[in-house]
């Protein structure tokens, strides 16, 4: 599958992206390069720069771009709001989803999966039409309607949330979806649900890119391509096997990947 | 940060209503002496009875002083600068809509509230004010032919003056507060309803506000009296053009309630709030009070509070029939330099009696947003009880949130529970839901409404609507 696929045209691309909050630099030259049907695993360190890297993909405002560029299918999306990135196909499951209360998590679905169909120009759809939609997917990650009536994400268990973020990912379809630890807080079942949850809605056109510390998720969906990252910068990109040598041997052992460099 | 600055765009959405109507008043010379309140009652052709009401009510006026105990700054107001009387200009007596000023037909179309024959609104009944006196007053006929009656308190002073004599007066005294003292003396027009025993109103009645003089105050007095086992669903709304100078306005509305009556009363407020700087804007310092008389009455007050540099405003309920039930529902919007102080007295009197107070405060800009209530069981309210929830949302990290219950029980059979919160739409927050797709007016609108859905619940659904849109309105950069 993968000599197919280095034919395509990448979905993301990252190229030498500095860039820092409140002045104080984050992200020191970052390339990456995603095409369709890959998957991609982010490992490093607490504090690395994995989940900025996600957040500033999916533009949260708090982030400064000082160097470089972030390209979504050939186009660069700096000047683009967060939800015109999330309407144009870039998903981001955070690693602690925010509660919200007074706004129920049905109504929010409808309206996230309603501003990406009118994007995809498909026909917006109504409250019943909805209902029957979300029941579906609701399957995929073992979830229980009951969650749709709650506010969002208030009052749910760790692993709801998670589940609650493959949930919008499985509506919005979209073209790449960067998971920010969404195996973390899971016990095991729930991880099994969750990554077959994650495996049935990708397919060869979708783009994954998995940040976690742990080969458990990488043993239910094995990546294409592992990244180690240490202190703002990819220090080594290898295949599935580079993850279990990590797992082996610990992030001291990538210090020496920075010692060589 | 970015989205500080597009939360402060987002919630400067410019007032809609602020025109003035260019139209010849009447109106009498600044300042407030006994000469001007003989004036008043004079070019009403009031009865003697009323104009001692007045008298009484000016005289305890000059020895009261203002208040100061509410959380608000303001510049000293200078009564003898105010104009205590301004009315549109028209033919001595009207006796149809035909005879009205175009002028003023137009300005109520403008304001979405149309008046004539052809294009009223279908469901609700409408008393449309206009700075002193009332305009119209649509569907009067058909609601007659059920006993109700609904007009201008004027009217009501001609027409039914019983009953204005027996129950004017009788809920909020003359004397009650300085601001109630003032409208007593100065009251120009209002609304009056009557629904007779065992009536059950067939439509909504609805009173439009509009205060269009900029030197002008609006002093008006509503009064609705639910007979036996009658009820009504009253509502009410208020707009003002932007003059650079603050407009008084002190209304007085009293609500009495018989054996197994129900009033349930619904403000939307959204007078002009002043600009971004706190220049302008109208001083809201208004007494509304309901009287549960009856046994199992009911009194249910919901307010959406928007505009206003200013609101001092405490909707009541005296719950004396035993079993009476009082309600109070409010939403309380601030923004830029806005300042309220606003909640609601619940006063037991009455065994068995209950209440229940929801209030949700928003704050946004450097606003000052109070909450402030009170809780009393008397000696004889045995069984009864209450619950209040007072929750505040702050937008952004200038504005502020207060709350001041008061609870106070002499009756130890009794129940007095009482919640409260504060929130903050964070950065987070709106992130997420961007994240998702959604706009992030759409987001800031989801959240503030979310926040207020046991509110928006409690209001009579065409209200309900056009409270989400006010709210949305308000919150949003773009539309208008």
């Amino acid at each position: 599958m993968q000599s197919k696929t280095r034919e395509l045209d990448p979905i993301l691309e990252v190229n030498n992206l500095f860039a820092s909050i409140e002045n104080l630099p984050i992200l020191k030259g970052v390339t990456i390069s995603v095409k369709p049907g890959e998957i991609h695993a982010i490992m490093g360190r607490n504090g690395c720069g994995k989940s900025t890297l996600s957040k500033i993909i999916a533009g949260h405002p708090s982030y400064k771009i000082t160097k470089g560029e972030i390209k979504f299918i050939g186009n660069d999306i700096q000047s683009l709001e967060p939800e015109e990135r999330a309407q144009s196909g870039i998903f981001l499951g955070f690693q602690y989803p925010i509660e919200i209360p007074g706004v129920s998590n049905l109504e929010f679905l409808r309206v996230a999966t309603n501003a990406r169909r009118k994007f995809l120009n498909k026909e917006e759809l109504d409250t019943f039409d909805f209902e029957d939609l979300v029941k579906q997917k609701l399957d995929l990650v073992k979830m229980d309607s009951a969650f749709l009536s709650r506010s969002i994400n208030q009052g749910f268990s760790g692993g709801e949330k998670k589940r609650n973020e493959i949930l919008q990912m499985a509506l919005l379809e979209p073209k790449i979806a960067i998971l920010d630890e969404t195996d973390s807080g899971l016990d095991i079942d729930a991880l099994r649900i969750v990554a077959s949850g994650i495996k049935k809605i990708s397919n060869e056109r979708t783009g994954i890119i998995l940040i976690t510390h742990y080969q458990r998720l990488l043993d239910e969906i094995k990546p294409d391509y592992v990244h180690v990252m240490s202190d703002g910068q990819i220090i080594k990109t290898g295949g599935s096997d580079l993850a279990l040598e990590l797992e082996k041997h610990g992030y001291e052992w990538t210090d020496n990947f920075i010692k060589e460099q | 940060m970015v989205t500080k600055n597009l939360v402060k765009d987002v919630v400067s959405e410019p007032y809609k209503y602020g025109f003035v109507t260019d139209i010849e008043t009447e109106k009498i010379s600044k300042g407030l002496n006994e000469d001007t309140i003989r004036l008043i009652s004079e070019k009403k052709e009031e009865p003697e009875y009323l104009l001692n009401f007045r008298l009484n009510a000016f005289r305890k006026w000059q020895k009261m002083k203002e208040p100061n105990w509410a959380d608000l700054g303001y510049k000293k107001i200078d009564y003898q600068d105010i104009i205590y009387y301004s009315a549109p200009k028209q033919k001595e007596k009207i006796s149809s809509l035909d005879e009205v000023d175009p002028k003023l037909l137009e300005t109520f179309d403008k304001l979405g509230i149309p008046l004539t024959e052809q294009k009223k609104l279908t469901n609700v009944a409408v008393d449309a004010v206009f700075d002193s006196v009332s305009i119209a007053t649509t569907f009067k006929k058909e609601l007659a032919e059920h006993g109700v009656i609904f007009c201008s308190i004027s009217e009501a002073v001609k027409d039914h003056s019983d009953l204005i004599e027996k129950y004017l007066g009788s809920v909020v005294p003359a004397n009650d507060n300085y601001f109630a003292a003032l409208n007593s003396a100065v009251f120009s027009d209002g609304s009056f309803v009557y629904i007779p025993k065992g009536v059950k109103c067939p439509m909504d009645l609805s009173s439009y506000f509009r205060i269009n003089s900029g030197d002008s105050g609006q002093f008006e007095r509503t009064l609705i009296i639910a007979e036996e086992s009658s009820s009504v669903s009253y509502l009410e709304g208020c707009t003002a053009p932007m003059f650079d100078t603050n407009t008084l306005h002190a209304a007085v509305v009293e609500l009495i309630a018989l054996d197994d009556a129900s009033i349930k009363y619904s403000t939307v407020q959204n007078w002009y709030a002043g600009n971004e700087e706190g220049v302008g804007g109208i001083f809201n310092f208004v007494t509304k009070r309901g009287k549960c008389l009856g046994k199992r009455s009911k009194i249910s007050w919901s307010q959406v509070e928007t505009g206003s540099a200013i609101t001092w405003k405490y909707p009541s309920c005296l719950l004396l029939g035993e079993e009476s039930v009082g309600e109070f529902y409010s939403v309380a919007l601030t923004n830029n330099l806005q300042q309220a102080d606003t909640g609601t007295k619940m006063i037991h009197i009455g065994p068995r009696t209950k209440s229940t107070i929801v209030s949700k405060g928003i704050s946004a800009g450097n606003s000052v947003n109070s909450y402030r209530g009170l809780v009393k069981m008397g000696s004889k309210a045995s069984g009864s009880r209450n619950y209040s929830q007072c929750d505040s949302m702050l937008i952004g990290d200038q504005a502020a949130a207060n709350t001041f219950p008061y609870i106070q029980s002499q009756q130890p059979n009794s129940e007095i529970e009482h919640e409260a919160s504060t929130c903050r739409i964070s950065e987070d927050q709106l992130f997420y839901l961007q994240s998702r797709g959604i706009e992030f007016e759409e987001a800031v609108s989801m959240m503030v409404s979310g926040f207020c859905r046991d509110v928006f619940n409690q209001l009579p659904m065409e209200f309900a609507a056009e409270a989400d849109k006010l709210l949305a309105l308000k919150l949003e950069g773009s539309v208008g």
